[in-house]
């Protein structure tokens, strides 16, 4: 009965969202107040079906309830709660709730806290929030419906992929959503732009915030899933260039890109074309990547099924939203007007160059994904893009990027002073090099342009601090009007810094792991031992053990630096009886911010097992950098110009009827 | 229990371990090292993306070896890609090579980059050549601001 209940739900919020996608357009069309004014309760109302019906299915879940098909395919009375939990949206019909969740979350947001939003422009935004809802609404429903029933239900479940029982299904793919359909709001308000033919700098004081939050979420997401692929591969690699991570990618970029002219927009109220097409290409780049992820034209651990009919449905929706978007955009766009001039040198034209670097690198990417599927469908044969292909292209367009990205900062609006920032970057670019020096002498091997990464890692974080302390006159004045100056800086530009700065230490990170990081292997027995980077790992025994859902070898391996034992390792071979599915379960201890990582291969008969150990040195930066502009940009929506800095049209118009009166 | 460790062994012995085996690793370490970087550039053609350095499929050690062997025998590294190449076509390279089916992906970067600088450039001279026209009056302003001015006199 429950069960029907979130089915019922669903189609309810169907009809809702139907409405939602006709009535507010057209009451702005016509002018008409009351029908205009239905958008937001109906957003209200579809979230909160849409919630209650993943609610159920989550429910159904907690409870093992096989009669669902779906729970069944999925679920195991064995599993522990946390992926009785997350396994929810460990599967197509799952994960694709959660999408319509989240979508529907971001609605309602747009609906409950924008009550200063000019009526119009929030009537268009949620009415074509409603049109992506209707789309995977009607997606979900028809065609990967979650509360499809079996019976008689089995006695038992077929268990969720061994791969993805791990804390990280539980984190990751929230995050990530949060990011990917977050960007659905900034494409409603570039379409309702359009419709309504008016844009001006409010217009983009209300997108902003919400291509922050999108990318805050997209950035930490993106950032779990790749720790989740280092320890979970065995291996220790965190970024492949794989298909699907490109998929995630590729709006990280165009969204990188969409906030810094965002920016533009509103000081400046110029690049207001381009940002409107920077928000659909990058809400369309959202779509594409559910579409490669979900119709399983590439497959991987991220493609639960496939199903050539849901492939063609999700194609149809990409069409009709990209192209339609786009055709809108060609209509239309020449009814908002360019603005405010400016001269190349200038924090306008820091922030075109930033744009320009973003959207080469994003097209590169979109090239190199899409190239194989096209070549195959056009001539029949294979190729393959791999990491190499975007290793050797990403570099020359990223780094001139980081190189530049200390100056924008520094740069005043409309004509800036490029030499007098160099001045101000002295300090940054003395200590770059003094980095570089230190990291080429200290190492005897690595590659040669390791030290000039580290460089360009040291020159972004210094140069990010160097422009907080500029703005409060730093050794300028005297250390109480520094501190003055720093507590009444606005917390966007803090944000902006520790972004900045942020990325500058992921970059560290990975030059470091990349040009530094070692490897061993050996076939050792118990009571032998592998060395790395002056750590030892001595092989003490074999454990066998029995869980609940899974039995495995554990490693024990005892770490010791200097004929001190430091800690414990125990790497393992899983095995998960109910999908007969082995793992490889690695095991790191944290020294600082550098890492050992061991895995374990075969263990014979005689307990002799193939022990793989690397070090990875200040591995973690690469996380810890995306963590920083994380806070970065939370810092910057805290900023109170963007809580309370948007005028409040209804007192405005109060005063006017008054005045009236 | 014992089922299971069986079954664990059966799977252990049928999965060959982790990329690289102690066992494949050449004696000389500069042609292990060329190994390696070739190893990186090669496709695991059953696996998803993965280069053969970085498989456990069976068909990844074949090729780890092969690769060795070819080394071992004297080839260059070239000879050696092409080795592998001319049995398992161009779909193993993880890093397509330059030509007149792949001119399209190699230019994408510098067209992408190319095309924005263009756009830049002809947009900035529209917005001058807006603001040269703003800047001049319209007849029916310039009539209209006669009219004000002659007022005033």
């Amino acid at each position: 009965m429950i069960v029907e209940l979130g089915h019922y739900a669903l189609i309810l919020a169907l009809v809702l969202t139907l409405l939602q996608s006709v009535v507010p357009i057209w009451g702005a069309r016509i002018g008409d107040q009351r029908l205009m004014e239905t958008a937001a309760p109906l957003s209200l109302m579809q979230f909160l079906l849409v919630g209650l019906s993943f609610a159920i299915l989550m429910h159904g879940y907690l409870v093992s309830d096989f009669s669902i098909k779906n729970v069944y395919e999925n679920s195991h009375t064995d599993k522990p709660l946390i992926f009785k939990i997350s396994g929810t949206w460990g599967n197509h019909e799952g994960s694709m709730l959660m999408w319509i969740v989240i979508l529907s979350f971001f609605g309602a947001l747009v609906a409950a806290f924008g009550r200063y939003l000019p009526l119009k422009l929030k009537a268009n935004v949620l009415g074509v929030q409603g049109w992506i809802g209707v789309a995977f609404l009607m997606f979900l429903i028809f065609t990967s419906n979650p509360f499809e029933r079996l019976s008689p239900a089995p006695a038992e479940g077929q268990d969720l992929n061994p791969l993805l029982q791990d804390i990280g299904l539980a984190i990751h793919p929230p995050l990530l959503y949060l990011g990917y359909v977050g960007f659905s709001i900034t494409f409603s308000f570039a379409i309702a732009a359009l419709l309504e033919g008016k844009l001006d700098s409010a217009w983009a004081r209300w997108v902003r915030p919400w291509a922050l939050l999108a990318w805050m979420f997209l950035t930490i997401g993106i950032s779990m899933g790749s720790y989740w692929a280092y320890y979970e591969l065995g291996w220790g690699g965190w970024w492949f260039w794989d298909p699907v991570e490109n998929a995630s990618f590729m709006p990280w970029l165009a969204g990188t890109a969409l906030l810094h002219s965002a920016i533009v927009v509103e000081k400046r109220n110029a690049l207001r074309v381009w940002t409107v097409l920077l928000a659909i290409l990058t809400f369309s780049l959202s779509l594409l990547g559910t579409f490669l992820v979900r119709s399983g034209v590439l497959t991987s651990v991220h493609s639960f099924a496939t199903d050539p009919t849901r492939g063609i449905v999700i194609l149809g929706i990409l069409i009709i939203f990209i192209g339609g978007s786009l055709a809108l955009f060609a209509w239309r766009s020449s009814s908002l007007t360019q603005g405010g001039l400016f001269a190349p040198v200038s924090r306008e034209g820091a922030l075109v160059l930033n744009n320009l670097f973003l959207s080469a690198a994003t097209a590169t990417v979109l090239i190199g994904t899409l190239y194989p599927l096209a070549y195959e469908a056009v001539t029949g044969a294979k190729i393959s893009v791999g990491p190499p292909f975007f290793n050797l292209t990403m570099v020359p367009l990223t780094i001139p990027l980081l190189l530049a990205m200390p100056f924008g900062p520094f740069m005043t609006w409309k004509r800036g002073d490029l030499l007098g920032v160099m001045q101000r970057l002295l300090t940054a670019l003395g200590l770059a090099i003094a980095a570089a020096f230190t990291v080429y002498v200290m190492t005897n091997d690595g590659p040669v342009l390791a030290p000039l990464g580290i460089a360009v890692g040291v020159w972004m974080i210094v140069g990010s601090i160097s422009e907080i302390l500029w703005r409060a006159k730093a050794f300028q004045t005297d250390f109480s009007e520094t501190l003055r100056r720093l507590r009444h800086l606005p917390r966007a530009s803090y944000g902006a810094a520790l972004g900045h700065a942020g990325m500058g230490v992921t970059m560290l990170g990975a030059v470091a792991v990349t040009a530094y990081g070692t490897e061993v292997f050996e076939e050792i027995k118990p009571g032998q031992s592998i060395e790395t980077a002056g750590y030892t790992m001595t092989f003490k025994a074999i454990r066998p053990e029995r869980h609940a859902n899974y039995v495995q070898d554990v490693g024990v391996f005892e770490v010791s630096y200097k004929g001190q034992v430091l800690d414990e390792l125990t790497p393992a071979k899983r095995l998960y009886p109910a999908r007969q599915f082995p793992t490889t379960e690695s095991s790191i201890a944290t020294y600082g911010f550098s890492q050992l990582y061991m895995s374990l291969g075969d263990v014979q008969k005689d307990g002799t097992a193939v022990v793989r150990a690397y070090w990875k040195p200040y591995v973690t930066l690469i996380w810890y950098g995306t963590i920083l502009m994380f806070i970065g940009g939370a810092l910057s929506l805290a900023d109170r110009r963007l809580r309370i800095g948007v005028p409040k049209r209804g007192q405005a118009n109060a005063a006017s009827l008054q005045a009236a009166e | 229990m014992r089922f299971f460790i069986f079954l664990l062994m059966v799977f252990m012995l049928a999965l060959p371990a982790k990329a690289v085996n102690p066992d494949e690793v050449l004696t000389d370490p500069v042609l292990e090292q060329r190994a390696r970087e070739i190893s990186t550039k090669l496709r695991c053609l059953v696996c998803q993306n993965q280069s053969i350095d970085d498989s456990d499929a069976q068909l990844a050690k074949d090729l780890r070896v092969l690769v060795r062997e070819r080394l071992t025998a004297g080839d260059d590294d070239t000879a050696v890609v092409d080795f592998v190449v001319d049995r398992y076509g161009e779909y193993v390279l993880l890093k397509p090579r330059l030509g007149g089916h792949t001119l399209l992906l190699w230019s994408s970067p510098f067209v992408a980059f190319g095309f924005g600088l263009l756009a830049l450039f002809f947009l900035r001279r529209r917005s001058d050549e807006d603001a040269a026209a703003a800047a001049q009056l319209s007849n029916e302003e310039e009539a209209a601001l006669n009219q004000i001015l002659n007022k005033r006199d």
